[in-house]
């Protein structure tokens, strides 16, 4: 049985149209379950021990499997280790019986075991989920194998599963963050495409620093990447394959600019800005034809495009009112519904994978803003505070947001940090140095 | 806006020949070209030579200053364009591409689409002054390189310009 002090409360975000911030409320006596909202303040203890490793060349992976499973749990918010030294009892065969009275008695509501086995570079993990004051499974066991280099991606995958069924939402844990890897001083920084596990782990890089990059962006299925370089000397928007890093150039207009792309949902189209003459309007471009198409033509700014999940419309910023602002258009252009009516200037807005929210970056009084609102501009939430934060991308379950934070003054540097929609378990996202601009990748297959 | 036909089709050549199928691994140091961003360096020639590039970076002076948010040319910033038109009326061998920048205070994309319109707002001027159209660019380096690095007016309100970058010859950037 789930215990009392776990506090749960309706599943506001879930459903649109429910008080923002719910009342916490008591848990009903039932299977072991968080209900995701800001009324969470408690996170669900649980206990992984160590994966029985099932031969001798499993020992390492079996160890440092079931750690990144509670680096990923813990990480989250939502969860909260137990650590093996509160144990009285350990798991020596995956197939024994649980002692659920051992783990009860340490408060461990939900247990995680596994094996894993090596045979050759190919690896095998086992594991199961027990809802310990329940006294019974949560799940049926499950297996996932792939190579010994991919052992990391099987941990993600045990967390996403572990999180799915607790939480009734999918996980975000088996994913990727591309991102600009930055070096040098301020006034002649270096930039490089990189793309790494969300947690920070393989880091690759996948262009040179010989010119500016900006602001990659992941197709919907995460094997390519459209982004903006200063390769011809000129910031253009550039489509590269992950796998082989073969890019190219998008468009031939000379004497233009591009910038700002993204991804239609289908990956057939690529949203963008194209400036001429000074002027910055919304383009849509085909990628299979590379027929170009203008959504907008105003003198005044319009940039940072990006679109619904069900690909009818498009939320952009436009200084058209005089400051920079929200506007929400069809996503075939015409009139445009200004959405953002709060203090200050508002940039760079995300649509939610789920569809529900919008993250924007705010600048108000000196300060900048990570915020999120709904899609018609109602109940603003302002979710950070710094010098700089900006860019924000959406973790693939639409829960976690990651950005770019930077200090100030002469030695300012730009970091990556992630926050939840809650505004809670603000954390930077280790990288190997300065970093800037991610974004999220889809869950992986 | 007026295109140059030749430069077009260097960047398009450029495009074809940059691409590459090599995953880069850790690194290795690249370099930059420190004429680039408005940053003084290159072979600028002396500043005694009034034909030279380096004359009209300090004597003429290549650049002009912004208000915040704004890319309208102030009364100072129209003086330095007219020496500029000028000089460049004498030195016909020169072809230029106007840098617009920004300060740190925005965010990357606005920033960029703000550097363009401090660019053209300078390309607009010098032609209204003479400078043929096909001698002159624009690029936006938005807030990417500032020159002056503190985080504060002082240094914003340097960073906040458009600077005139010449080329002898052809636009190759």
């Amino acid at each position: 049985m789930i215990r009392s002090k776990l506090l749960i409360a309706a599943a506001a975000l879930a459903m649109g149209g429910v008080a923002w911030f719910a009342a916490p409320v008591k848990a009903q006596n039932g299977p072991l379950r968080i209900e995701i909202t800001d009324g969470v303040i408690e996170p669900l203890p649980y206990a992984v021990p160590d994966f029985i490793a099932e031969n001798a060349a499993a020992t390492e992976y079996a160890r440092n499997i079931a750690r990144v499973i509670a680096d990923d749990l813990t990480g989250s918010g939502l969860f909260r280790e137990i650590p093996a030294s509160a144990y009285i009892a350990n798991v020596t065969s995956f197939d024994s019986p649980v002692q659920y009275a051992d783990w009860k008695a340490i408060n461990a509501e939900a247990l995680i075991t596994g094996a894993v086995a090596v045979d050759g570079n190919r690896l095998t993990v086992k594991f199961r989920l027990f809802d310990v004051f329940s006294g019974a499974p949560l799940g049926k066991g499950l297996q996932f194998s792939g190579t010994t280099d991919s052992w990391r991606r099987m941990a993600h995958k045990v967390s996403d599963a572990v999180y799915s069924r607790v939480t009734g939402e999918s996980g975000y844990f088996d994913s990727r963050v591309v991102f600009v890897s930055e070096s040098g001083p301020k006034d002649a920084r270096q930039k490089r495409l990189a793309i790494m596990d969300y947690d920070g782990a393989n880091v690759q890089y996948l262009t040179d620093s010989s010119a500016i990059v900006l602001a990659p962006r992941f197709s919907p299925t995460g094997d390519r990447v459209l982004y903006t370089s200063y390769e011809t000397g000129f910031p253009r928007v550039y489509l590269l394959d992950v796998a082989t890093v073969g890019r190219r150039i998008l468009g031939d207009q000379a004497g233009a600019m591009s910038f700002a792309p993204r991804f239609s949902p289908d990956g057939g189209t690529v949203v963008f800005s194209l400036t001429t003459g000074g002027n910055t309007d919304i383009y849509t471009m085909n990628l299979a034809t590379g027929q170009q198409r203008r959504l907008t033509n105003a003198p005044s700014i319009e940039t940072a495009p990006s679109y619904s999940p069900d690909g009818r419309q498009i939320v952009f910023e436009s200084d058209r009112s005089g400051t920079q602002q929200l506007y929400v258009m069809d996503a075939n252009g015409g009139e445009a519904r200004r959405i953002s009516m709060g203090e200050g200037r508002y940039g760079t807005p995300v649509w939610s994978p789920r569809g529900d929210l919008i993250a924007f970056t705010k600048q108000n009084k000196g300060r900048f803003h990570i915020g999120v609102m709904r899609t018609n501009g109602s109940e603003e939430r302002l979710l950070t505070s710094s010098f700089l934060d900006e860019g924000p991308t959406w973790s693939p379950n639409g829960r976690v947001i990651m950005f770019t934070r930077a200090t100030s003054g002469a030695n300012g540097q730009p970091a990556l940090y992630s926050v939840d929609i809650s505004g809670r378990n603000l954390k930077r996202v280790p990288t190997p140095g300065a970093a800037s601009d991610p974004a999220w990748s889809p869950l992986q297959n | 806006m007026k295109h140059v036909t030749k430069a077009g089709l260097l960047i398009a050549a450029l495009a074809v020949g940059a691409c590459s199928n090599n995953r880069f691994g850790d690194g290795g140091t690249e370099t930059i070209d420190p004429s680039a961003y408005g940053l003084n360096g290159g072979a600028a020639g002396s500043v005694s030579d009034p034909t030279s590039i380096a004359y009209f970076q300090q004597a003429v002076g290549d650049r002009v200053l912004f208000e915040v948010d704004q890319s309208t040319l102030n009364d100072v910033a129209r003086n330095t364009l007219n020496a500029q038109a000028q000089w460049l009326a004498q030195n016909p061998e020169y072809t230029a591409v106007i840098e617009g920048h920004a300060d740190e205070q925005g965010t990357r994309e606005y920033n960029l689409a703000l550097g363009a319109r401090r660019a053209n707002a300078v390309n607009e001027y010098l032609i209204s002054r003479g400078v043929a159209a096909n001698r002159l660019k624009t690029v936006t380096y938005g807030k990417e390189r500032p020159l002056e690095i503190c985080s504060e007016e002082s240094c914003y309100s340097q960073n906040r310009r458009a600077v005139t970058v010449l080329a002898a010859g052809g636009l190759s950037s």
